[in-house]
């Protein structure tokens, strides 16, 4: 299935192990640890579907090995295993890093190569990642997008006083997971993973690249970036399953994306900045338009608000997409405006809750998202998204009755 | 790695004919020339690493323990730089803080979550905040330049077998939580036995306590354990340092973003 990945796993080992070192007690570093989490989630509202619940119960372990020896080399492994009471597509698996680091100094310089399965992001708001694109995202985990599958890859980064310099070879392309039929949180028609089709001949196996240049100077954090290669966020067309149903057959096309990222940190202002240039995707109408698209917005802090230990930032962020109702996504034109609380105690609580208004209609999401430690090793958090008056043309149609609470158990090792 | 600094040596050179005793010296001329002396004699540890517990103590005698590693890298021409990781309490295992301090303008700050495997730059005015819910908050934990206090000697002092330096210390910067700081420093090592923490009204906030010191490298005067009890909510924490190494091989290049991400 991932020959690729497996693939480029092997040589980052063999690299690994025939690089010179000697016995076993040279690892002067090595841990386990990792997280086993059990997640309910609860719909309040009749689904649309057939055969869709009201609530879910999860599993989740996530295991992470790492060793390292005195040669600065690495070895990380980090597979992730999920069970789903309701949803058969969400009971997966998959490989989130496995991969070779090695690192060291020349002259004056620092280098970092990684071989294997990694996750990288890139970016600084919060509302949604438009700049961040290496790894696919894993969509039946979590509707925000922020959960990505492993990307298999060779990474190599060069620092110097002139900053950070990024090559990355992107072997191998990973389909984006959805949701299976009686899963939530899924698009109105049926999405066929199947039947995917690529603009490439080569398919999964068109070597993608990136590059991105990244440096910090005083008070700003700028990066700068550029990808070339398979599209991360399928366009659709219409198609029949096996079974005759009427259903979306995912098209990966060949794109080339520069994407800028700033942030300026003043006092306890945040300014932040992403804008992206993407060439070779189809719009909402099926013809390929080139499209500029930007987040961009602040977050500002107030600490220890009224003597207490209690910290309120408010975000605010503006979202724009070039094609407006011509637009693969639903944040063509959006306001995202969130408060977080940290409240500094022993348990470390925060909540983060808030809304993402879009601006030419009705459509309006709220969220909440919050964190409390129990102890040593267990915690607690509460996710919740309400998808409000969702416009009969928004993308987000077909999650107008997914509103739901998620409630979390961790346990962290 | 770093050339000599000019302005560096010139002010080393002040300093030395500023310690000749001198008499008809203000007060606050008293206090900064004790503080640099201190500066001074820290002055070249060059780098080390650490391994600290913390032990939080809520007034109902409940505890709560945090671990964290931390590597440091003097650097005298600006500030030092750090590198904090957290093993401990789980949830935050393998979060990491890189803090790239500044005499005068703001301290320069990072952190690294691993769940999104994101450098977030992080705004550092959060001077009087809690550090990890502790009692220590993070201007007590952060490198704290001479440069963004005004000093002041108020008396000597009997401090156990040794006499203490009584002097206070005011931030200039609005960010800080205290209005002013008491320290007692001894006159034989110029090593910190206590200080005494006013909040911005002048109430007595905190008391910090260091029953014990250790030298490193012949030179460098490290405290063993450090107790911070405030005075207003009865909680308190110890913090206990462990595995001093002064003799590690760390330079620039382990405090930077890309070093950030692979912090362990």
């Amino acid at each position: 299935m991932r020959h690729v990945a497996f693939t480029i796993l092997l040589v980052g080992l063999l690299f690994y192990s025939t690089a010179p070192t000697s016995a076993d007690d040279d690892f002067v570093f090595q841990e386990v640890t990792g997280r086993i989490n059990l997640e309910s989630r609860y719909f309040p509202q009749h689904s649309l579907h057939d055969g869709q619940r009201e609530q879910s119960v999860s599993l989740v372990a996530e295991p992470e090995v790492y060793i390292e020896n005195e040669a600065a080399q690495g070895l990380l492994l980090k597979p992730f295993f999920r069970y789903d009471s309701a949803d058969a597509s969400r009971t997966h698996w998959d490989l989130r890093e496995a991969y070779g680091l090695f690192y060291g100094e020349f002259e004056d310089s620092e280098w970092e190569l990684r071989i294997g399965l990694d996750k990288v992001f890139w970016g600084v708001v919060e509302a949604r990642h438009i700049v961040d694109i290496i790894n696919q995202t894993d969509l039946i985990e979590n509707p925000n997008q922020e959960e990505k599958l492993g990307q298999p890859m060779v990474h190599a980064t060069w620092l110097n006083d002139l900053g950070t310099f990024e090559a990355f070879v992107l072997p191998y392309f990973r389909k984006r997971a959805f949701q299976s039929r009686t899963g939530r949180l899924r698009n109105q028609i049926l999405i066929d993973s199947k039947q995917s089709s690529f603009e490439s001949a080569a398919q999964q196996r068109h070597l993608d690249v990136a590059a991105r240049y990244s440096h910090s100077i005083n008070i700003l954090d700028l990066g700068l970036s550029i990808f070339d290669g398979t599209n991360r966020n399928p366009t659709f067309t219409l198609g029949l399953d096996p079974g005759g149903d009427v259903v979306l057959l995912p098209l990966y096309e060949q794109i080339r994306q520069y994407g800028v990222d700033a942030q300026i940190t003043t006092g306890a202002w945040l300014l932040k900045f992403e804008g992206t240039w993407r060439e070779g995707e189809r719009n909402s109408v099926s013809l390929e338009e080139d499209f500029l698209s930007l987040v961009s917005g602040f977050e500002y802090t107030w600490y220890s608000i009224h003597e207490s230990d209690i910290d309120l930032g408010l975000l605010m962020e503006f979202l724009y997409d070039g094609r407006d109702e011509r637009a693969t996504v639903a944040t063509e034109e959006d306001l995202f405006v969130a408060a977080r609380l940290a409240f500094n105690d022993e348990a470390s609580t925060d909540v983060l809750f808030g809304i993402q208004q879009d601006l030419d209609k009705s459509t309006r999401n709220l969220f909440i998202e919050a964190n409390r430690r129990l102890d040593n090793n267990f915690s607690l958090g509460l996710e919740g998204t309400a998808f409000l008056n969702i416009d009969t043309h928004d993308s987000q149609f077909g999650l107008r009755k997914d509103s739901y609470l998620q409630l979390d158990l961790t346990y962290h090792f | 790695m770093k050339p000599i600094n000019l302005s560096a040596l010139v002010f080393v050179a002040t300093l030395a004919v500023g310690t000749i005793p001198s008499f008809g010296e203000t007060m606050e001329e008293k206090g900064l020339r004790i503080a640099q002396e201190a500066q001074v004699r820290d002055t070249g540890f060059g780098n080390y690493t650490a391994d600290q517990t913390m032990i939080l103590r809520n007034k109902h005698g409940q505890e709560s323990e945090r671990h964290l590693r931390i590597r440091v890298l003097e650097n005298e021409a600006d500030g030092d730089m750090s590198l904090i990781v957290f093993d401990r309490p789980r949830d935050v295992k393998g979060t990491a803080m890189l803090t790239h301090s500044h005499k005068r303008e703001d301290d320069d700050q990072w952190l690294y979550l691993p769940a999104l495997k994101r450098v977030k730059r992080i705004s550092s005015s959060n001077k009087a905040g809690s550090f990890m819910g502790s009692e220590f908050a993070y201007e007590d934990m952060t490198s704290q330049e001479l440069e963004k206090y005004t000093h002041r000697w108020l008396r000597d002092e009997p401090c156990g077998e040794l006499t203490c330096w009584v002097s206070e210390r005011s931030p200039i910067g609005k960010k800080s939580g205290y209005r002013r700081q008491i320290s007692w420093v001894d006159q034989k090592e110029y090593r910190i036995w206590k200080v005494d923490y006013y909040d911005r009204k002048n109430a007595h906030l905190k008391t910090l306590t260091v029953p014990s010191h250790q030298q490193y490298l012949g030179k460098y005067w490290r405290a063993d354990e450090m107790l911070m009890v405030n005075h207003l909510t009865g909680k308190s924490t110890r913090l206990i340092w462990n595995n001093y190494d002064f003799s590690t091989d760390l330079n620039e290049n382990d405090f930077t973003k890309v070093s950030l991400k692979r912090a362990r």
